[in-house]
């Protein structure tokens, strides 16, 4: 039923999905993290043999809906605050090292 | 290029060497609201950098998004003047990295848009369809800094603005119905219309609160359709004609050379007039969509969205049509499309309906004289009705001519009005008795005898010089129609 | 707000060194010579029997004589406390209201906002930011007269059971500091039971709130999704968090969520509701009650907190209730539901730590590298296992497979409470399968430290309250607590079957705890 761990999720995968998350896992932390995920992916499992084809997902625990405000300004935040807590800001605006391979 | 290519163009087919264009635009409007989509800092053009921030905008740990109810209203006015349906719509979250994205997510709709199935019509007649036309937020502001001009290869570094960064958006999605460059331009500019008009966006491309992106393929007539190429980039109405004409070049050249369309995202270079790779599918980003768990379903009841229909202002369409009916100009005519667009459209119905014959004939002057008249004043001419009325009385009994006539309403119009008679008293304007214009044009076929035997051997072109001495000789007093329909009853008989 | 006092745990800490501390042999206690619960507290200073000051003096001398073994306290903000409780004393000798709750300290949470005051998470990617904006919940204790005496440890982002996967290292149980606190919310529970505060906040995602208490031998409550705005807290898994109060006991729990629940136009997901009425029925008892137990609860649990279940369904027998067996056949389902949905929240939730906004950066040469370089060193090893298989189950081709059959295994765990709660009113529980276990036991194993959770989660799921109630000790002597289940806002039957709990615990277990 199950695959086995090698198969759940191979080290392609793992640095694929760093790569998404932009986490930069070195050699070794690739290695321990394919092998956790894989035992993990292992124990969930558990959930393959359900047939939930005719269950609605639920994405919320209390359903509401329409929740609406009105189109009312509210005073911003204080600029000086704000980018005191930036790594670094530059002429009133934060600012990051040159974008580079992304597109906008 | 490696080919000459063989273009033929008519209104409504564009086919280059064989190819037709399939197109589809993707148009991100900015509503007109007050706040942001999700939180109450100002939803405000042109501030201070970082000024309309709050902790929702910058994606602060804690923040929650908050759902604007105008800016639901304006999309749903959106789906509703593109006869759309509104439906159950829920909002998700689109993952992916960039600096000027403060979450690193972008809420906005993904399966269940609030706006589906609609279709907008050209001036022409021709429909559209509007696949969807759903609500999301937009981004902050990126400046490259450094290297050369601005473009991020090369920068130094960016300077980040998040002003801009949850203003609502709404991005109408049309079907792939676009068959020419032209219908493009015409896709744009009556969603433009329409949008002002319904009070929904500025719809200004030049301030960026309208974006369009274009999806080219070719193909042969009758075959599948072809890899399309997505145009990012085109930032005005003329541009998106010449974006598109470019890429269909581009992509029949490849063809004709045999090699394959490449999936991707292209930038329309303005500066050379050419589209260049952005990105590949290959290096697409897995956007990993899932439903936002901090805001809840929207599920209007069909009680709001009948209010919402109900309060909607007439469409640019039928406002042509109704001038159309009120002037006998085709509903797709310059002068047409232009005064209403300008929302004149009103005024020169009031002049036709308070003229004191003819409210047709009026009209068809009125529209002609608002359109060269008013080509930069607001919307709101402000020379009375009942004045331009008077003065196209004047000119269409023959009392003044048209060159008169445009000149009395020059008069009127930087004064805001006056009487027509008056003024044309003051300028000695007086109405050339029909036995002065006669003799006029009897003293300019015997002066003008070369002109004059030209002109009776069927050379139409030397009516123009006939009819030049004929005015000149009267001191501009005579009406050129008059003078030209006394000259052709003079050959034919 | 000035932050003052303020001590910070160095990232790298080993067992040893809490043996090396010169130690009391237990911390847990109270401060002597003022009262001692949020209720006492209030009604004394209130009538100026008590000042506020005083209070919150004895807790914050408290804090100084023993946080260093138990580190509870991720900083300390006693400057600010003693300002406030002035403002409280000042407030009733003007004759103004002082609030329900006037000169009661309380601790926070480190992932709840606090304006100006460092909000950490725990994690280093947040440095010292000071967030510029208060949650909701601080807004309406202050509002009510509280005291803020500072911000607790947790596990970093609150994933974890233990508080060992704190950046500033672990917190100790009060009750034997060579144990873990539980967690996440492991600082707010080791206050409480330590005496540092007579009532503290935390959040719970999957149990955060309730194993603590139980390992901590405090009250903690997980009320119903929507009940307390989630407005400044910092997310982990959206449509899993809500916060709630630990206390010593349940009257005081009780106390704190009167003002902290009720609408909030700032959370979407808020239910539109007044605050909740719990202290008026705290003394209704559980006669004609009808109390579930789990038929096929997923087995595991220590024997002796067997023993302890078994006691409670006794002692509530004995209050009047009738105890009724329920089938919940997709609980054991519920961990692999929880372990997929919350990563995968999370990875999108955690995803704004870039460097760029806020909180500490990693230069590099361009923006990615940057990103990458400041998120490999700004998250710790849980929080990065979690963001990686969060992005897993989401990404192209698995989300089907995991994020997408996870909600629907969601929707039959909820569907199972559903058919329970037909025939019951509340249901009873141990809130954790083990008593507190020892520092570092579980911290190379992941899915053992996950099984922690294995009683809580299912709440969570299901968006319904529960608590845990502190009932008797299990092996060494340590605190076991009882976990209260109960249908979505029927916080009222919950908390009479807690304080039905709390008084026969009272009565079985004098001296004991
Ligand atoms: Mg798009
Ligand atoms: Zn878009």
């Amino acid at each position: 039923m199950s695959a086995p761990e090698s198969q759940r999720i191979s080290p392609e995968a793992v640095r694929k999905v760093a790569k998404l998350a932009r986490l930069e896992l070195s050699t070794l932390e690739v290695d321990t993290m394919t092998r956790q995920l894989a035992g993990m992916l292992e124990h969930f499992a558990d959930i393959d043999a359900l047939d939930l084809s005719a269950v609605e997902p639920m994405t919320q625990p209390f359903p509401l809906v329409n929740v609406l405000r009105d189109d009312v300004i509210r005073p911003s935040l204080d600029r000086d605050e704000v980018l005191a807590e930036a790594p670094h800001a530059h002429e009133g605006r934060f600012q990051v090292p040159p974008v580079i391979g992304m597109d906008s | 290029m490696s080919t000459t290519q063989d273009t033929s163009l008519t209104n409504d087919t564009f086919v280059v060497d064989g190819y037709e264009l399939v197109c589809g635009l993707e148009v991100h409007v900015e509503l007109a609201t007050a706040t942001k989509l999700f939180s109450a800092s100002p939803n405000r053009f042109g501030d201070e950098p970082n000024t309309n921030i709050d902790p929702v905008t910058l994606g602060l740990p804690g923040a929650l998004p908050v759902l604007n109810r105008h800016a639901v209203e304006l999309a749903m006015r959106i789906g509703l003047s593109l006869n759309c349906t509104v439906q159950p719509s829920t909002f998700h979250r689109k993952n992916y990295f960039y600096p000027d994205m403060p979450k690193a997510y972008q809420i906005s709709q993904y399966d269940q848009p609030i706006n589906v199935d609609g279709w907008l019509e050209l001036p022409g007649g021709k429909r559209i369809g509007i696949e969807r036309a759903h609500l999301e937020e937009d981004t902050g502001k990126s400046t490259h800094i450094g290297g050369s001009g601005g473009r991020i290869h090369g920068s130094d570094y960016s300077l980040i603005d998040f002003n801009r960064a949850g203003v609502p958006l709404v991005e109408i999605v049309s079907r792939p119905d676009i068959s020419t460059p032209d219908e493009a331009r015409q896709y744009l500019a009556e969603l433009r219309q329409i949008l002002v008009a319904i009070g929904a966006s500025d719809a200004k491309m030049e301030e960026g609160s309208m974006r369009c992106d274009a999806n080219v393929s070719v193909r042969k007539p009758g075959e599948p359709l072809g890899t399309r190429c997505e145009i990012k980039n085109v930032n005005s109405i003329r541009s998106l004609g010449r974006a598109i004409e470019y890429e269909v070049r581009r992509q029949v050249a490849l063809l004709e050379d045999g090699e394959v369309i490449r999936q991707e995202t292209r930038h329309w270079d303005e500066t050379d007039g050419r589209t260049h790779t952005l990105r590949t599918k290959e290096d697409a980003d897995d956007y990993r969509y899932f439903l936002e768990p901090d805001l809840v379903p929207l599920v209007p009841d069909p009680e709001w969205i009948e209010r919402v229909r109900a309060a909607l202002p007439m469409l640019p369409r039928e406002r042509r049509q109704r001038l159309s009916e009120a002037t006998n100009a085709a509903p797709d005519s310059e002068s047409v499309m232009v005064v209403v667009e300008r929302g004149q459209d009103d005024y020169v119905l009031a002049v036709g309906a308070s003229g004191a014959v003819d409210a047709l004939a009026v009209g068809a002057r009125a529209l002609v004289h608002v359109k060269e008249a008013y080509a930069d004043q607001g919307p709101e001419p402000q020379v009375p009705a009942a004045d331009l009325a008077a003065l196209i009385d004047l000119e269409t009994s023959g009392k003044l001519t048209a060159t008169q006539a445009k000149q009395i309403l020059a008069d009127m119009v930087t004064s805001g009005g006056g009487d027509a008679a008056a003024i044309a008293a003051q300028r000695g304007f007086e109405a050339l008795d029909d036995s002065v214009l006669v003799g006029l044009v009897d003293q300019v076929i015997a002066s003008q005898a070369e002109a004059w035997s030209k002109f009776c051997a069927g050379e139409d072109k030397a009516m123009g010089a006939l009819v030049g001495a004929v005015m000149k000789a009267s001191q501009g007093k005579a009406d050129g129609k008059a003078v030209t329909a006394l000259l052709m009853s003079r050959r034919s008989s | 707000m000035k932050a003052d006092s303020k001590f910070r745990r160095s990232s790298e800490w080993t067992p040893d060194m809490a043996a090396d501390q010169s130690s009391p042999s237990s911390y847990v206690g109270v401060p002597s010579g003022v009262p001692t619960t949020a209720a006492e507290i209030a009604r004394l200073v209130r009538f100026s029997e008590v000042s506020a000051v005083s209070v919150v003096d004895a807790y914050l001398q408290r804090i100084r004589e023993l946080d260093a073994g138990v580190h509870a306290f991720n900083l300390v903000t006693a400057d600010a406390a003693r300002s406030a409780a002035q403002r409280v004393d000042a407030d009733i000798a003007a004759g103004r209201d002082p609030g329900p709750l006037a000169g009661v300290p309380i601790a926070i949470k480190d992932n709840l906002c606090t304006r100006g005051i460092p909000t950490t998470c725990s994690s280093r990617i947040l440095g010292d930011w000071k967030p510029p904006y208060d949650a909701t919940v601080i807004e309406r204790l202050r509002a009510a007269g509280a005291v803020f005496v500072g911000k607790t440890n947790l596990d970093e982002f609150a994933m974890g059971s233990s508080t060992e996967n704190s950046a500033f290292g672990p917190t100790f149980n009060p009750h034997d500091i060579s144990r873990v606190a539980g967690g996440s919310s492991g600082g707010s529970a080791a206050a409480v039971s330590a005496g540092f505060a007579p009532v503290s906040l935390g959040s719970d995602t999957g149990g955060s709130i309730r194993q603590p208490a139980a390992l901590c031998g405090v009250v903690g409550v997980k009320p119903t999704y929507g009940t307390v705005s989630r407005y400044g807290l910092v997310a982990f898994a959206s449509s899993l968090d809500q916060i709630g109060p630990f206390s010593t006991t349940v009257r005081d729990a009780a106390e704190i969520l009167e003002v902290i629940s009720g609408h909030d136009e700032r959370d979407s997901t808020s239910i539109p509701q007044d605050p909740l009425d719990l202290v008026s029925v705290l003394d209704r008892g559980v006669e004609g009650l009808r109390i579930g137990r789990i038929s096929d609860l997923p087995g595991g649990a220590d024997p002796e907190i067997e023993s302890r279940l078994e006691e409670a369904f006794d002692a509530l027998r004995a209050g009047g209730a009738t105890i009724v067996d329920v089938s919940l056949p997709s609980m054991t389902y519920a961990l692999t539901a929880y372990y997929l949905i919350a990563p995968a929240e999370a990875s999108s939730n955690l995803a704004r730590y870039d460097g760029v906004r806020y909180g500490t950066r990693v230069e590099a040469s361009d923006t990615n590298a940057m990103y990458a370089a400041t998120r490999e060193a700004g998250f710790g090893d849980e929080v990065k296992r979690r963001i990686m298989l969060g992005t897993y189950a989401l990404s192209a081709g698995y989300y089907d497979a995991y994020y997408g059959k996870a909600l629907k295994v969601r929707r039959l765990i909820s569907d199972d409470f559903a058919q329970a709660y037909r025939s019951v009113d509340a249901i009873l529980t141990p809130t954790s399968p083990v008593v507190a276990f020892p520092v570092g036991a579980k911290a190379d194993d992941p899915l053992s430290m996950y099984l922690c959770d294995i009683y809580t989660i299912p709440t969570n799921l299901a968006g319904h309250p529960a608590m845990s109630v502190p009932f008797g000790t299990g092996d060494s002597d340590l605190p076991v607590g009882i976990q209260v289940l109960a249908p979505t806002l029927a916080e009222q039957t919950m908390f009479r079957v807690g304080a039905e709990l709390e008084r026969r615990a009272a009565d079985q277990f004098r001296g004991g705890r």
